[in-house]
Order: C-alpha cells, then structure tokens, then sequence
C-alpha cells in the first residue's frame, strides 16, 4: 500500500494510505484523548475530544475519523483545539456527577484522566443534570447512566455480536440515553452478560458488580489469560489483590467472535478463589443455579456419572 | 413504444378539452384545505348539482397566496379566467350564480386574473402585474395553482417528460455537463453545485447506484418543497430519473416526512402513473435504461434531513449523521454511490435540460444561477409562497412581494434558513439573495424560509426558540452540540428571566464557536447561527436584558414591570378587583397603583382596564 507524508506538530510523519490521524499522530509520539474511538471498531466521530486543526479545513476534524492525506498540515494542540477539548470536557462534567472519590472506575477513567490534563477542575456550566435511577438488575453488570458520556463503545460492541444488539440509542438531544429495547432495564433484556460492553466501556457507566467494593482500580494486578472453552481464544482478565485472585473480568473478545457468558463462568470457576454462586436467566429472572447447569454441562455430567455407573 | 409522441398527443387533446370547458377550480394544497379548501369543494359540488349547472369541478395546488386561501379560480372560456381569495364555503352560491351563470366576475373577491387570450378584466390585477407576482419568475412553480397535480396527463400536456425523452438520447456525460453549464446549485441550502455533485456519483465506482430525493423539509416556517410535491409531484419524479439515467442508477427514493401525507399521497399517485404509462419501470420507452421510485416516509426527525442521517433512517437504523468523508457520492445508501438532491433542485432539472442551460444561468447573479422558492411568513402581510430570481433583494421581497409588515409595524429582523440561518437586521435589507452575501452577513441561504419579525419581537426571545427547537432536535451523538445546545438554551434562558451576568456572552460565545467549529454535522454546525447572528446586530438587547434587567420588545415576562398611568387612571377598581395577587391598591376615584414586588404579571389587569391606563415596562 502507499504511503502518505504529512506534517504532524511540525514533524514530518509518513504512514500508509488509510491510517487515521489519530493513528499516525500517536504513532508519533503525540497525545491526543479519545472516548469514543474504539480500535476495534474505527470511525465513529461523535465524542469530537479527539479534534484536530488541519490546515486549510473549514472546522476542526475528529482524527479517529478523518484519514492521513498527502501534505496535510495538523496541529494538535493549536488554541482554537485546546478550547474545544476543554469545552467538551466541560460539558461532559456539567452532566456527570463528580464522585470519583467513590467511583469504582478511578484511576482508570478518561474522563477523569482528561480533565486532570486539561486542568478542569470543575464545569463552569451549572443546569439540568440527569438522575437516572442505578441499574444493578443484572447480576453482573452495573449500568449508572448518569455517567454515560454516550460514546456509543458499548452500542458498538454489542452490535457486533449476531442475534444480540441489545443496547442502542434512545429519545433525543440531551435526553439521549443509551438503553435496551423499549428502555428497560438489562435484567429484562436479552442481554447474556458477556461484559464486552463493560471493558470498552471509558468512564464508570459500566462496571463490573463481581469487583464492586472489592478494591481501587490500582490495587488490583491483571493478569490477562486466554478462555479455552472454545476455538476463539477471548481474552479475559484475572483481578488479584493481595496474591488472591478476586475476579475474573472479560477483556477482549477472540478475532470476531463474542465474548460469552458461558467462558466467563467457566473463568471464574477456574481462577476465582472463592467463586460466587453463578446466576441463570428464567423467565426473565435470574436465579442461582448450580455451576453444571449454568455451564451447560449438566447433561454431559449425568453421562459421564451413567457410563462409571 | 419507442417515444412519448402518441401519448403526449392523447394527453394534449384531453387537457385541452378540459381547457374548453367552463371549470371552477379550488386550491387544494395543504394551505388551501386547512384553511377549507375542501369544505368549499363540497359546497361547490353540492351547488353545482342542486342547480345543474353546466360546469367542471376541479382542483389544483397552491397557487403561492396561501395567505388567502382558501382560493378559488373561475375559468369560462372566452372570459379571462379568474382566481378569487378567501372563498368560504357561504360565498359559493353567490360566486357560481354571478360568476358562471351570469358571466359576470364578483370583482372585491377576485385577486387575480389569468387573461390568456382574452381580453383583460378592467379592475382586477393580471397575474404577471400583480403585486404579489411582479417580482417573481415562475419556473419550478409554473404548474403549482395552474394544473391539476393528480393528473400524469396535463403534465405531459404541458411539456412533461419531454426533458427525459431528451436525455434519453443523450450522452450520460452530456447531461450532466449541461446540468454543470447551467450553475445550478443545491436548493436544500447548502448549495453545493448539483452538476459536480453528479459527476462525483458518475466516476464513484460501483455496480449500484441511487438517486435519492431528500424530502424531509423541516425547518420551521419553509414549506416549499411540501408546495412543490404537492403541486407538481411529476417534475421531481422527472428530475430524478434524469438524476438516475445520468448517474447510472436504476433505482430512487425519496425520503418524506410522514408529516406531508397529501404530498406522499400524490408522489405515490404519480408514481403509479407514471409506472402504467410505462414512464417508470424496466426497459423505459425501449431502452437499457430501466428506473424505479419509492418513498421512505421518516418519522419526523429534524436531523434526518442532513444527508448522512437521513441515509441511515432509510436502512432503518436510527437517523444519526455518519461521518464525512466518505461523502455519499461514494458511499451513500446501503454503502453504494448515492447521488442526494433536494426537491427543489430535481425540480429545476426538467425545466434546464427542455429549456437549455443557458436560458437558466441567465437568471441570477454571477456564483447563483436560476431562481430559488421561499417562503414568507412570520409578522408580514402576505404569507405564502414565491419564487424570485436569484440576486433580489431582501427589500424588494417582504415589502414588495410580501407587502410588508403587519399593521404598519416597523420591521426589525428577518431569520433566513431556519435553525440553521441567521438573524438579518434592516441595515441589510439590500443583500442580494445568493449563497455568498447572505453567509457574508452570518445567514445562509438555507432550504428558502424566510421568517419576518417586528419591533415587538425580542431578539435573546428568537435565538431562545431557535435553540429550544434544535436542543430538541439534536440527535445526540456529539457532545458538542448534545451537550453545549442544552447549556446555551439554559444561559438565554437565564438572561430572558432576568438572571443574566454579562460573562454570559462571553460564554455563549464561546460555546456557539466550539460547537460550530467541532460538532459532527451540519445541523450542529450551524445551530449556533441564531445566537451569534443576534448578538451581532442586536447586541445592545442582550445587554438591556442583563444589565437594565430590561427587554425593550416588551415580551420577556419576568423582566415586565406593569405601571398604571396615574394621568389615565380614573381610579374606577376594575383592575384592584382583578388583581388575583392583590398588588394593586388606591383610593376610589384616585389613580391606583401596582406594588412590583407583589405583581405576578398575569395581565389580568390590564385586560380590564377601560382606560388604557395599564402599561408593561
């Protein structure tokens, strides 16, 4: 493939044909934030925190989804990005409650990352904040909406997966929530809890219940393992603290496949020192089920029992 | 078949047969039937039977004087025929008995006059000369308020399809080149030059292509393309299969808000008509060009008439703008090339390719070519529907076309292109309507809405309700303009209610350049346009607002101060008896008084004031 040449900061930088201008000013060596740029799942442009100034263009151009061309003069850092970056950040604090001090996701925030590197201490936009109610309905997954940047990484992720796109957008404007069909909670959804909505996800919207209360982001080392219940080889991580390990937590799905409830488990079962007690949807509820019947092997145990008999 | 001579001929011979007969024709647009137009087609049917007159009764679309519909032409051949405004169905006996019966025209209803061969009425205005029609060309509206719209026959009668015949035998190249010669350029408002646009979609590579129409006109106050379906539905057709043929597309859709029911009623109408004609479908008039269209009604999403969005709403995911590049004329619709025009523009397509380019681009200024449709409403005379060359003045449209301001108010402010567009003041009435001047003075064309405000309009209140509108209507995948509308709407709400600081320009400022400057589409992009339009020309009223806690218009009501004029009061107790807040007090036969502080500004008292002694401050 060709390869482009383009001036970066003031550096001549040459990638291949194609390469977003995020891609080529990181691989630079140049910081630029991003919440919604997903790498698995490239340009979309809506969280506009990763706007560039390119020389000659109308406005400013969201790097994750403008690609490298011939000659093209950026700037990452000019006045005119630092104030757009700085708004942006602000107006997402002016609707984001500010308690880090007890949110799970500190220290491994970008909102909170961001707002540290740009020196925003608080919004100076006062008004309409959200209060959604916390939806703990599913065992696994905690969904705050109320610090949802609507990034779309966790629509995405989930649209990826065949038969599931459980989450998508919902209402309009500032009452845009991203919520599963007919705005239910993800209990009553056709959600199976493989999590891969919660590792893309940037801020604590999404997080984890199984880590809730357990420790500060920092505390815990991760140790990533491959699942080898099937031929896809997704990624999950163990979460130790103080030489136990207290969770297992997907991290990546395998090359195009989904993560899966059923590997999670397993995982879990596994690693996990002290596994809780698995949950099952029934009816639309979940109830706690043995850990042959939630990892389907119910049958095959009852065979393996038949045939020693 | 191999051409349309055989049919245009049977179609000539119709329309002229309906021509020769006596005909009273009622406006049945969208205007004309909610004002009653249909009351007054059933009232003009009953009429006519009960007397057994010898009489056709039709109908058309809006003639463009919506303000007085609901309108109603009286034709009898060898007479000027003549169109009658504000015809309610109690008028009707007394219109036919003296108008078709007798022969004679009841003069004071009549607004125009359509002359053609005969001799021209004394006392009525001919069309041409008519104030209302003076300034304006009628090329893209020549057929609205004249032919029946729900008739594929007098379209053809009146040279339609004559221009897809042609291009039938052209070079794909050469109609595009002839639509790039004649300047024209998108009417939806952005005005990117429609032949380049083609020629883009000509070269994109792919095995599939489509036309796409975007009817999902939704600015507040324009109308033109809902007139333009409604009244000439086959020219937009026409102009798409050209788009198509051009293009090398073999299928079309037009997206129309759901909210245009007639519209879509008679694109379908056409449609079929067109397809029984065997205008539309495989193989048309026997050559490897085959075209089909079908509609996409949208839900009702302002957002869904940005391009990208309105492509997603056609696949059926949720209308969200995608980013650009890749522009649609690469990878549009269903990932294919696409080529997205407005109505407007197809519409302009039929008349360009039959009349010449040249006889377009003669109308106009230098960088805008032809005429453009608006839509006058807001605080004028007469609202409606006009179509001007390019490069009239602001001016010359609301004070001649439009005939000026309501109730001799003084203008103040004209909002051009929606929500999109900006605040003009009278300092720049004389812009001439093109692409470039009105962006030089922080408006845009847009999709041609033209609101008209007056000196009892307040500025902060305009750019409140432009927001208001768009805040609503964004759809929610940026930040900037998700987040930032909602903050700006709050900030302008703040200072109508009298809680502004001054540091909230500088925020709005801000705000409105961040967003304009990194919001993802269009819509967010020019959504700051009514704020930072206002707080160009009419800066001072911010300031009244935050600093003398005043609005000058007198419409923002928690900065109103109700005063009575002791020199008018008589003191007769009207008002302390209204008051529900018991502000008011005074002796009997003494002036009375208003305590502010105790005042909630209902405006109770001033409703009962017989003396006009009750003033808002």
């Amino acid at each position: 493939m060709a390869n482009v040449t383009l001036t970066i900061n003031g550096v001549q930088v040459t990638v291949p044909a194609g390469t977003s201008l995020l891609d080529a000013a990181t691989g630079a060596g140049f910081f630029i934030p991003t919440l919604c740029h997903d790498p698995a799942n490239p340009g979309y442009g809506g969280c506009r925190i990763c706007v560039v100034e390119v020389k000659g263009a109308r406005a400013l151009v969201a790097s994750c989804a403008t690609e490298a061309a011939n000659g093209m003069v950026v700037e990452t850092e000019s006045p005119a990005v630092q104030e757009a970056r700085k708004t942006i950040i602000e107006l997402l604090l002016a609707n984001h409650p500010t308690d880090c001090l007890t949110c799970e996701k500190n220290g491994d925030c970008r909102l909170q990352d961001y707002a540290y590197r740009y020196g925003i201490r608080k919004s100076g936009f006062e008004g309409e904040r959200h209060s959604y109610p916390i939806d703990n309905s599913n065992p696994y997954i905690t969904r705050d909406l109320n610090k949802c940047v609507l990034c779309a990484r966790c629509v995405r992720t989930c649209a990826q997966v065949d038969d599931r796109q459980v989450l998508d957008f919902a209402y309009r404007g500032f009452n845009t929530k991203v919520a599963p069909a007919m705005d239910t909670s993800l209990g009553e959804s056709d959600c199976v809890s493989c999590g891969r909505c919660v590792a893309v996800c940037p801020v604590g919207a999404l997080t984890f219940t199984s880590l809730t209360g357990k420790g500060r982001t920092y505390e815990f080392r991760k140790e990533t393992v491959t699942c080898s219940f099937c031929e896809a080889g997704c990624k999950f991580d163990l979460n130790y603290k103080g030489g136990k390990v207290i969770a297992v937590t997907p991290n990546a799905p395998g090359e195009g496949r989904p993560l899966c409830l059923k590997g999670r488990l397993g995982m879990e079962l596994r690693y996990v020192d002290k596994p809780v007690t698995p949950m099952l949807k029934k009816d639309d509820k979940y109830v706690e089920v043995s850990w042959p019947e939630a990892l389907g092997l119910e049958d095959v145990l009852a065979r393996i029992k038949e045939l020693g008999e | 078949m191999n051409n349309l001579n055989e049919l245009r001929a049977k179609c000539k011979e119709i329309y002229e047969k309906k021509l020769s007969r006596p005909r009273v024709v009622v406006g049945l647009g969208t205007c004309g039937i909610a004002s009653g137009g249909d009351r007054v087609m059933k009232a003009i049917q009953e009429e006519v039977a009960a007397k057994g007159l010898d009489v056709d009764v039709d109908f058309t679309s809006c003639i463009g004087m919506c303000y007085a519909e609901p309108m109603v032409e009286v034709a009898i051949p060898g007479m000027p025929s003549v169109v009658y405004g504000n015809i309610f169905p109690e008028k009707v006996p007394q219109l036919l008995e003296s108008h078709v019966v007798n022969k004679k025209p009841v003069y004071e209803w009549a607004y125009i006059q359509i002359p053609g061969d005969a001799t021209p009425l004394e006392g009525i205005d001919v069309m041409e000369k008519a104030p209302y029609y003076e300034k304006q060309v009628r090329s893209v509206t020549a057929r609205l308020g004249r032919t029946n719209p729900e008739s594929i026959e007098e379209y053809i009668a009146t040279g339609g399809y004559e221009a897809f015949e042609k291009c039938l035998s052209m070079e794909r190249q050469a109609i595009i080149d002839e639509i790039k010669k004649s300047g024209l350029r998108g009417r939806g408002g952005g005005g990117f030059p429609t032949g380049n646009k083609w020629q883009f979609v000509y070269n994109a590579q792919g095995d599939k292509k489509y036309a796409v129409c975007n009817a999902d006109e939704g600015d507040p106050g324009a109308f033109m393309d809902r007139s333009i379906l409604e009244g000439d539905p086959h020219a937009v057709l026409e102009g798409m299969m050209i788009a198509g043929l051009a293009i090398g597309a073999d299928e079309g859709c037009i997206y129309c808000r759901a909210e245009y029911p007639l519209a879509i009623r008679r694109l379908n109408l056409a449609i079929a008509q067109a397809e029984k004609y065997g205008i539309l479908g495989d193989n048309i008039l026997g050559s490897n060009f085959s075209f089909r269209i079908r509609i996409k009604a949208g839900a009702g999403a302002f957002v869904c008439g940005e391009e990208t969005a309105l492509l997603n709403s056609i696949e059926g995911q949720r209308g969200m703008p995608r980013v650009r590049p890749p522009f649609p004329a690469n990878k549009g619709l269903w990932g294919k090339p696409t080529c997205l025009n407005n109505v407007e523009t197809y519409a302009n397509v039929p008349n360009i390719i039959r009349n010449g380019a040249d006889w377009f681009a003669q109308m106009g200024t230098e960088k805008s070519k032809g005429s453009k449709v608006f839509c006058l409403t807001g605080k004028i005379n007469k609202t409606g529907l006009a179509e001007v060359p390019m490069g009239i003045t602001l001016r010359e449209i609301i004070f001649n076309i439009a005939g000026g301001i309501q109730g001799g108010k003084k203008f103040k402010a004209v909002q051009s292109g929606g929500p999109s567009g900006g605040c003009i003041p009278s300092e720049h009435l004389d812009t001439p309507i093109d692409y470039e001047s009105l962006a030089a003075i922080g408006s845009i064309m847009g999709s041609g809405g033209l609101v008209v405000m007056d000196e009892t309009t307040c500025m902060v209140d305009v750019a409140k309700f432009f927001l208001n509108f768009t805040q609503l209507e964004s759809c929610g995948k940026c930040t900037p303009c998700r987040e930032g509308t909602k903050r700006m709407l709050e900030l302008l709400q703040k200072i109508c209610d009298g809680k502004g600081e001054l540091k909230d320009i500088d925020t709005l400022e801000r705000l409105a350049r961040v967003i304009k400057n990194s919001a993802l589409c269009g819509l967010g992009q020019t959504c700051p346009n009514p704020i930072l339009t206002t707080l160009r020309y009419f800066r001072s009223e911010y300031e009244a607002h935050i600093v003398d806690k005043r609005c000058p218009a007198g419409v923002c009501a928690a900065l109103l101060v109700y005063v009575i004029d002791a020199e008018k009061c008589t003191g007769c107790g009207a008002c302390l008896r209204a008051c529900p807040a018991g502000a008011i007090t005074g002796e009997k036969k003494q002036p009375h008084s208003i305590d502010v502080a105790k005042c909630i500004k209902c405006g109770a008292c001033i409703t009962k004031c017989k003396f006009d002694a009750i003033k808002k401050a």
